[in-house]
């Protein structure tokens, strides 16, 4: 399983720790294509490789991956510049399967970073709207300077499409004029029927847990609910043991998974 | 002529597979030009030998350099090699090594990339077969499982392992049928054993008394079946097989362990908060001897380095160890931080999630991990504390 290498056309600074990269190979392979919801394993040369979600899904083969920088890796990554070489594997795992949320109403919920994998369901969503019913776009993030994608959220806010875009933070100073509170504040107060509503979330294993809990109080199936898990990835092929959580390996099985089949793992505590 | 029910409940083997008149018998001096065949085909063999004071699996020359009349006295946390007066060849149990060294090796190269101005960089060909090709001689019934769960995991995925790959195609086993099983055995609870059924080239099974010194040999493959051709033997005769069916009946009665499996992996998903789990972490010194000294575990880690200009990256994969912090590692922090959580993830994963993953328990009743853990933990005694009625 070797990297292909790939050129970084455009990067984009999202926050004072996000960034966004658009790669496109070098070789002349066709390029790789992924689902929303999957992610490549990223690698810089001689430093190392992450797992990264794919964060739009581009027609001309260029991949687009939102990473945080928090480690040597996603540093090196997020310190690139265009004309850059990063080597890429994949794509693996699940996908949030966003066809199969056709005629439904959607909720999106993303916390912080859990953001990037859901901005292509949006997008999917809103270049496709008549095939679905409501459509929530919640995300939270930590402090107004926190939240990515800012410009595309004001885009989905300010489409005539109909799509409710709610925004909320933990921590805010006087001059943000938004939510303050938990993003599953958001949930009691969107616009969904619960009965025919399908609901992708994505963040920190605490949020997708209140997330859960707020849809089934409005009494949306959880077998309708999916989550996407963060387990440390180093093959992607299931084979090199560590992403397991119970007997999932969330590189082949996830990221996303039903909320009935992750929520029972996640409530074991240290598994 | 055939012996005894193909699946004696003792046995717990359920292919249909006997001691047959297939099979033939070699003398010592048999077994040195079967040596010497494999090695004339090209074969490093590999097989038993004293090292350090322990029974290792390492490059041989001929059979002098098997451990004769050497035996092992096993125990939790213990391991002595110890003197038998029958110059048995192959009259102990499993030592601290297994197969796995040779075919999922503890470090390997997963490939090798420079770069390139055009390129970006250039990896390199992966894939490069192994040079060699081994034959292990002296591969026990609870290892021939072993090697079948490893397959499952790096061949019968989505993606196959190229490296194992190769190094498995390339094997020749040569099983020994148990005839000492160690203090801390238990293959029949696992049902992996004491006699392996299939997965190999030849099987021999050790007559040695004070007359005697001969092997039953069992044929399991073609090839197996073609080197034979070169080696004087002759058929063995009913009461050659009566012998070789009471040496395995003899170990299946002798198993130093026996751990319940009835269905254990159930049982120990519901489990996952014992106190048992604290009792055993107040021990385990989280070393990670079990996870190496395991024929089936198969965690690896992967590190990235360059040679000195820089122009040269190298990813080198290593066995890794559910038992340390980094292999759950993810920002913020470990998600299995504590002792607790580490062997509670290897025990349950070894013999319960692993038959949802794979379809097959992932402990087939070796021992190592007790006679190997430096403090003497059985998981016998952990999964029978776990499974006791609650007082």
């Amino acid at each position: 399983m070797r990297p292909r290498p790939h050129q970084v056309l455009e990067v984009k600074i999202e926050t004072a720790d996000v960034t966004t990269i658009v790669v496109a190979p070098i070789d002349a392979e066709p390029p790789l294509v992924a689902r929303a919801g999957q992610f490549n394993m990223l690698w810089m040369f001689g430093i190392g490789e992450v797992p990264i979600s794919v964060s739009r899904i581009r027609r001309d083969g260029a991949l687009v991956h939102t990473i945080r920088a928090v480690g040597v890796v996603t540093s090196a990554l997020a310190g690139l510049d265009a004309g850059g070489v990063v080597g890429v594997r994949g794509p693996f795992g699940t996908g949030w399967d966003v066809d199969s949320a056709a005629g439904r109403d959607l909720v999106v919920v993303g916390g912080g970073i859990g953001l990037a994998p859901l901005r292509p369901v949006v997008e999917h969503v809103l270049a496709n709207r008549g095939d679905y019913g409501r459509v929530s776009v919640l995300v939270g993030a930590r402090t107004p300077k926190d939240i990515v994608f800012g410009e595309d959220i004001d885009q989905w806010q300010h489409s005539d499409l109909g799509v409710d875009v709610q925004v909320t933070v933990d921590v805010a100073g006087a001059e943000w004029p938004g939510h303050v509170g938990v993003v599953t504040d958001l949930i009691a107060s969107a616009h969904f029927e619960p009965a025919r509503t399908i609901a992708f979330v994505c963040g920190p294993e605490a949020m997708m847990r209140f997330a859960t809990r707020a849809l089934q109080e409005l009494a949306v199936p959880l077998e309708r609910i999916r989550l996407s898990a963060e387990r440390n990835m180093q093959c992607a092929i299931a084979q090199c043991g560590h992403c397991q959580l119970g007997d999932v390996f969330v590189c082949r099985d996830g990221p996303v998974l039903a909320a009935a089949r992750l929520l029972p793992l996640l409530a074991v505590r240290g598994r | 002529m055939t012996f005894g029910p193909c699946c004696d409940v003792a046995w717990g083997i359920h292919r249909d597979v006997t001691l047959s008149d297939g099979a033939l018998l070699i003398d010592r001096r048999g077994l040195e030009t079967l040596f010497q065949a494999l090695g004339s085909q090209g074969y490093t063999v590999i097989a038993p030998t004293v090292r350090d004071g322990a029974i290792v699996y390492d490059e041989v020359d001929g059979i002098e350099e098997l451990p004769a009349g050497v035996t092992d006295i096993q125990q939790p946390g213990s391991y002595r090699l110890s003197t038998r007066d029958d110059g048995a060849l192959f009259g102990y149990a499993v030592g601290p090594h297994s197969w796995k060294k040779y075919l999922f090796r503890s470090e390997a190269v997963v490939f090798r990339a420079r770069l390139d101005a055009e390129r970006g960089f250039v990896p390199s060909e992966a894939g490069e077969p192994a040079a060699t090709r081994y034959a292990f001689v002296g591969v026990r019934a609870c290892e021939v499982a072993a090697i079948e769960v490893q397959d499952r995991v790096f061949l019968e995925g989505s993606h196959r392992e190229r490296d194992y790959e190769s190094r498995r195609d390339g094997a020749f086993v040569i099983a020994v049928q148990c005839g000492e099983p160690g203090g801390t055995c238990f293959c029949v609870s696992m049902h992996t054993g004491p006699r392996a059924e299939s997965g190999f080239d030849l099987a021999l099974t050790e007559l040695v008394d004070a007359q005697l010194h001969e092997f039953v040999v069992e044929v399991g493959s073609a090839r197996g079946g073609a080197i034979m051709a070169s080696v004087p033997s002759r058929p063995a005769q009913s009461r050659d097989l009566g012998a070789a069916r009471a040496v395995s009946d003899r170990a299946a009665s002798r198993m130093g362990r026996t751990m319940e499996s009835d269905g254990l992996p159930q049982r120990l998903a519901e489990l996952l908060e014992h106190p048992q789990w604290d009792d055993v972490a107040s021990r385990c010194l989280s070393c990670t001897n079990c996870t190496l000294v395991c024929p089936t575990c198969f965690c690896s880690s992967v590190e990235d380095t360059t040679d000195l200009t820089g122009t040269e990256a190298i990813r080198t994969r290593r066995w890794d160890s559910c038992f340390t912090l980094d292999h759950s590692y993810i920002h913020g922090g470990s998600v299995r931080a504590s002792t607790r959580d580490q062997y509670r993830q290897w025990l349950t994963h070894k013999l319960s999630t692993w038959v949802d993953q794979f379809g097959t328990s992932g402990c087939v009743g070796c021992g190592r991990c007790i006679t190997w853990c430096p403090v003497g933990i059985d998981l016998t005694a952990e999964v029978a504390a776990l499974l006791a009625p609650a007082d």
